[in-house]
C-alpha cells in the first residue's frame, strides 16, 4: 500500500503496535538505581554477533509501528522494536527501500538491532550504511530519559550527530525507542552480470570501473566469479551492461549475499575484515567471498586470529571475529589506549551506571 | 548582541598570565608563529558572520601537527580557551574569538598530501581550500561532492567541522557522507586516527561526532576524502511559478516520483529578481517562485528523467518551463543562484542570512508566515531555499546604520529559527549554530539533551577549552532564555500544525 496522503499518520502496519516508551524508561530507572545491567534484546537474530554481555534480558520488541511516513520527504520514522521486513515491505509498497541493505538473519529482526548492529548489504560502498542514512533518534539514556538527537530532516547540524553514533554501539550507549530514517527511491531498472575472474584480475577490472561514472551498486567475487549489480534509470543501465559485456546472472543471487545465506558466509567461524578495497591481502588459510567490491572479506574457516589481525591491519583496515567466538576470544579490534579512553568517557556519559550491554562491544565498556 | 560573552551565562576561566603565555606559546611555535598585538590579530575578529567581532588574546599560526600539539597542551596546561579557525568563511560565529583565547589559524595547513584516484580518495591538510581539491582530482575524472557557496575560499577542515553541505546534497550527501578518516589532536595532547582506510573502523562511530562538532571536540589536522567520478553529462530546468504554494508542490511531487536530482534549487520574488539584475541569467522576473532541477547521469536518462520533471511542475502549475540551452547557459542559472547572496546588496545595505530546516511539505505554511512575520518586523526578507533537502535561507534584509534595525534582524532571524523547530525542522541545515543560534539550541533541545550534548564534549575535553560559548548553550543560558519565553506569554506559532 502507498499511500499520497499528506499526512499519512500514524501508520499501522500490525495490530501489535504500542509506545512502551515509559514503561521501557521506568525499567531503565530502576535497573540504573540498583546498578543491574540489561542485555536489550529486540528480534533476538543477531545473539551470536560481538562479545558476551551479562545482564537480566531487556525485551524491547513491543515497542513497535511505523509513526511516520511520507515518501515524499524520503524519510520513515518507526519505533525501535518495529520488524524490519514490515519496513521493508511498507517502503516497497511506494517504490522505495532503505538504502542499505540490511542482513535480516530471521523474520522477528528489528529496526534497532538494524541500527544497533549497523550491518549493511552489497549496496553499501555506493549508497552509503546505515549509519549515513540514520536522520535522528530518541534514545533513552542510562538515567531513563529519553533523548531526541538529530531530526527527520536531511540537512541538520544541530547539536552532535549523537544519533548517528549509535549505529554500530551495539546498545552500549542506550535504548534506541525510535529512529528515522532516509529512504530512496528503488531503481528503475537493475541487471546483474558475471565475469569468470581471479581476485587479481577482477579486482584490477573493478578498480577501473569504480573510477567511471557507472551505475554500479554491487560487487562481490567468490571462487573465480566477479558479479556485477547496476542500478539506475533504464538508459544508464542498459549502456553500461552493454559496455561492460559480461554474462546475464539472475538477480537473486544477491539475497545470498545480503542476508548472508550464501556459502561460506553461513560457517560457524566467519570472519568480516574490512580492508581498503584497493589493498592486497596476503592469502589467508579459509573460503574467501568478497563483498562491497573487495572492500569487505569474508573468511571462514580457522585461521590463526592473531595472523588474520596482524595482515588486515597492516592494510588500514581491521578484522571482526563475526561469528563463531569461542569463550574469552577477542571479537572486535582492540582500539589504541588513547582512543578506549575516549569510549570509555563516551560510555559513561551516555550511561553512567554500566548497565547497558556491558562488555557487548569491549571488555571495560 | 550575541558578541558580548555574558560570564553568568557562558563559561568563564581563570585570567592568566599573558606574558606567561606568550613564552611558553613561542618555545612551541616557529619565530613566525604567534600573532600578539592588536593590529596583526584584527583580521581574525570575525568570521563570515561579521556582525560579530572581538579580539583575541593571541592569535597562533601552527604549521605541523606537533605544533598544533604544543598550542593545545600549553593552553590545557594553563586553562586558556582556544578557537581554531579555517578561512573563516562560517556564517554563524563559530570562529568569532572568546576573550582572552588562543586562535588557533590553520591556514598553513595548506597542501593537498596525495590523490588515490584508484581509490578514489585525497589526502589533504585542513587548510585547503574545498574547490581546490575538486580541481586537484579533475585530471583523474574525479571530484569532490560537498559543494557549499563559499566552496572558492571555505578550507575542507572548516567544512568538516560544520559537516558543511551545498547545492547537490540531495543525491551526493554532506560533508559527513564523503570523508573517510581524520588525523585530530584533542585538547589533552592526545593524537587520533578516526575512521581509516577501510570503509568503517572499529568502535563507536567517532567520525559522525568529529563531523559538524564546530571545533568543540578536537582540532583536525589532516582529512582524507572520497572522491567521486564525474558525472557524464548534467542538465537544469528552470520552472517559474506563479504562486510559491505550485512550486512546493512541484517539489514534493518531483520527489515522490522517485526521481532525485543533482540539485533542486527554489527563489522566491525577492531574491530571484536580485540575482536576475546582479547576474542577468535570463530569470522570469515577474514569477512568484522559481524552481532550478539538475539532473546529472547518462544524457539519454537525464533527458527523460528532465521530460518527466517539466510535466510534473506544468502539473503543478508552472507558468514558464524551459531547459538551460546550452552550457554557457546552465552555467548561467546556477550562477543567478550561487550569486543570490551578495545580489541583497543591491536591495539593502546589509543582509543577514538564516539557515533553518524543514520538512518539504511544510514550506509554503512556512513562507507565508515568515511573509507575515517580515511585515511585522518591518524588515524584507528574501527566500533562497535548497528545496530538495528542505533547507532555507531566509535573507534578512536591513540597514546596520540605521539604529535598531540590526537588533531587529536578530530577533527576526531568531523567530524564523524558532518557526523552524516548530514545524518539525532545525535551526540549522548547514552553517552550524556557532555563536549566532546559541539560544535557539534551547528552543529545539531539552535540558537532558543539552546536558547530553555537554557530556559528549566534556568526554573530549574535560576543561571546556575548545570553542567555549559556542554551538552547546550552558544550562543557565537556557535557563535564562526558557525564562524570557515564558514572560512573552503564548507557545509560539500556536496556529501552526505542531510536529
Amino acid at each position: 500500500m502507498c499511500t499520497t496522503e499528506r499526512f499519512p499518520l500514524p501508520i499501522s502496519t500490525a495490530s501489535r503496535d504500542a509506545d512502551l516508551g515509559e514503561a521501557l524508561a521506568e525499567r531503565v530507572k530502576l535497573a540504573s538505581a540498583r546498578g543491574e545491567p540489561l542485555r536489550i534484546v529486540g528480534g533476538d537474530t543477531k545473539a551470536f554477533y560481538g562479545r558476551a554481555t551479562r545482564g537480566e534480558s531487556f525485551d524491547v520488541s513491543g515497542h513497535r509501528g511505523v509513526t511516520a511516513y511520507d515518501p515524499s520527504e524520503l524519510v520513515i520514522t518507526a519505533r525501535a522494536g518495529t520488524p524490519i521486513v514490515e519496513i521493508e515491505a511498507l517502503l516497497a509498497g511506494c517504490d522505495q527501500m532503505l538504502a542499505f541493505e540490511p542482513p535480516i538473519f530471521g523474520p522477528a529482526s528489528t529496526l534497532g538491532g538494524v541500527v544497533a548492529a549497523a550491518l549493511s548489504g552489497p549496496r553499501r560502498p555506493f549508497a552509503g550504511a546505515v549509519r549515513d542514512a540514520i536522520l535522528g533518534v530518541t534514545v533513552l539514556n542510562g538515567k531513563g530519559e529519553a533523548l531526541r538527537l538529530g531530526g527527520t530532516v536531511f540537512k541538520n547540524v544541530a547539536g552532535f550527530d549523537g544519533f548517528r553514533l549509535m549505529a554500530g554501539a551495539l546498545g552500549c550507549l542506550g535504548v534506541l525507542l525510535d529512529i528515522s530514517v532516509r529512504v530512496v527511491p528503488r531503481p528503475r531498472a537493475e541487471r546483474t552480470l558475471r565475469f569468470e575472474a581471479a581476485w587479481p584480475a577482477a579486482k584490477a577490472r573493478l578498480t577501473g570501473l569504480m573510477r567511471r561514472p557507472l551505475p554500479l551498486s554491487a560487487a562481490f567475487h567468490y571462487k573465480g566469479t566477479l558479479y556485477i549489480r547496476l542500478s539506475g534509470p533504464e538508459a544508464a543501465v542498459e549502456a553500461a551492461a552493454r559496455d561492460l559485456a559480461g554474462e546475464p546472472a539472475p538477480g537473486d543471487i544477491w539475497d545470498g549475499v545480503r542476508h548472508m545465506t550464501l556459502a561460506p558466509l553461513a560457517s560457524a567461524r566467519l570472519w568480516r575484515l574490512s580492508v581498503p578495497r584497493t589493498a592486497d591481502i596476503a592469502d589467508l588459510d579459509g573460503e574467501v567471498l568478497r563483498d562491497w567490491a573487495g572492500a569487505q572479506v569474508w573468511l571462514a574457516g580457522e585461521e590463526n586470529a592473531d595472523r588474520i589481525r596482524q595482515l588486515v591491519q597492516a592494510t588500514g583496515g581491521h578484522a571482526t571475529l563475526f561469528r563463531g567466538a569461542r569463550d574469552g576470544e577477542t571479537v572486535f579490534t582492540p582500539l589504541p589506549r588513547p582512543l578506549f579512553e575516549l569510549h570509555r568517557r563516551l560510555k559513561a556519559a551516555f550511561d553512567p551506571a554500566g548497565i547497558f550491554n556491558p562488555g557487548r562491544l569491549y571488555e571495560g565498556l | 548582541m550575541l558578541d558580548t560573552f555574558d560570564p553568568d551565562l557562558d563559561p568563564t576561566f581563570a585570567s592568566i598570565d599573558r606574558a606567561a603565555l606568550i613564552g611558553r606559546l613561542k618555545a612551541v611555535l616557529p619565530a613566525d608563529g604567534l600573532l600578539t598585538t592588536p593590529e596583526a590579530m584584527r583580521v581574525y575578529e570575525s568570521d563570515g558572520l561579521a556582525a560579530y567581532r572581538g579580539l583575541p588574546g593571541l592569535v597562533a599560526l601552527p604549521r605541523t601537527p606537533e605544533e598544533v600539539r604544543g598550542v593545545l597542551l600549553v593552553c590545557n596546561a594553563l586553562g586558556v580557551p582556544v578557537v581554531a579557525r579555517g578561512a573563516g568563511t562560517g556564517l554563524s560565529g563559530g570562529a568569532l574569538p572568546f576573550p582572552g583565547c588562543v586562535l588557533l589559524s590553520l591556514s598553513r595547513f595548506n597542501r593537498i598530501l596525495s590523490i588515490d584516484p584508484a581509490a578514489r580518495t585525497a589526502r589533504v591538510q585542513p587548510g585547503v581550500r574545498n574547490l581546490a581539491i575538486s580541481e586537484a582530482a579533475a585530471a583523474h575524472g574525479l571530484f569532490y561532492a560537498p559543494d557549499p557557496s563559499s566552496q572558492i575560499a571555505c578550507s575542507i577542515g572548516g567544512n568538516v567541522a560544520e559537516n558543511a553541505g551545498g547545492v547537490h546534497c540531495l543525491k551526493y550527501g554532506l560533508t559527513v557522507h564523503n570523508i573517510q578518516k581524520l588525523e585530530m589532536v584533542t585538547i589533552e595532547g592526545e593524537t587520533l586516527t578516526i575512521g581509516g582506510d577501510a570503509l568503517d573502523a572499529p568502535g563507536f562511530d567517532l567520525m559522525a561526532l568529529m563531523t559538524g562538532s564546530e571545533g568543540l571536540l578536537g582540532v583536525i589536522t589532516e582529512v582524507t576524502v572520497k572522491l567521486l567520478p564525474t558525472p557524464v553529462h548534467a542538465q537544469v530546468l528552470l520552472a517559474a511559478f506563479a504562486d510559491v504554494r505550485h512550486g512546493g508542490e512541484a517539489v514534493a511531487a518531483i520527489i515522490a516520483a522517485g526521481i532525485i536530482p543533482a540539485g533542486l534549487e527554489m527563489m522566491d520574488k525577492l531574491a530571484l529578481n536580485a540575482a536576475e539584475a546582479h547576474v542577468h541569467a535570463g530569470y522570469p522576473t515577474d514569477a512568484a517562485a522559481m524552481l532550478l532541477c539538475e539532473l546529472d547521469g547518462a544524457e539519454a536518462d537525464v533527458a527523460q528523467e528532465l521530460s518527466r520533471v517539466a510535466e510534473i511542475c506544468e502539473a503543478a502549475g508552472a507558468t514558464q518551463v524551459r531547459l538551460a540551452r546550452d552550457e554557457a547557459e546552465r552555467a548561467l542559472f546556477w550562477a543567478g543562484r550561487k550569486g543570490a547572496f551578495p545580489a541583497m546588496g543591491r536591495l539593502a545595505p546589509d543582509y543577514y542570512c538564516i539557515d533553518g530546516t524543514i520538512p518539504r511539505r511544510r514550506l509554503p505554511d512556512v513562507l507565508e508566515e515568515i511573509e507575515r512575520m517580515s511585515a511585522a518586523h518591518g524588515l524584507p526578507v528574501a527566500n533562497v531555499f535548497h528545496a530538495g533537502d528542505g533547507n532555507l535561507h531566509p535573507l534578512i534584509l536591513y540597514d546596520a546604520n540605521a539604529p535598531g534595525q540590526m537588533e531587529r534582524a536578530e530577533t527576526l532571524g531568531g523567530a524564523i529559527l524558532e518557526l523552524c523547530v516548530a514545524v518539525g525542522g532545525t535551526i540549522t541545515g548547514e552553517h552550524g549554530v556557532g555563536r549566532e543560534k546559541i539560544n535557539q539550541m534551547c528552543a529545539q533541545f531539552s535540558t537532558a539533551e543539552v546536558e547530553a550534548f555537554a557530556a559528549i564534549k566534556a568526554a573530549f575535553d574535560p576543561k571546556g577549552l575548545l570553542n567555549p560559548g559556542k554551538a552547546i548553550p550552558t544550562l543557565a543560558r537556557c535557563a535564562e532564555f526558557g525564562a524570557m519565553h515564558v514572560h512573552h506569554g503564548a507557545v509560539p506559532f500556536a496556529h501552526l500544525d505542531r510536529l
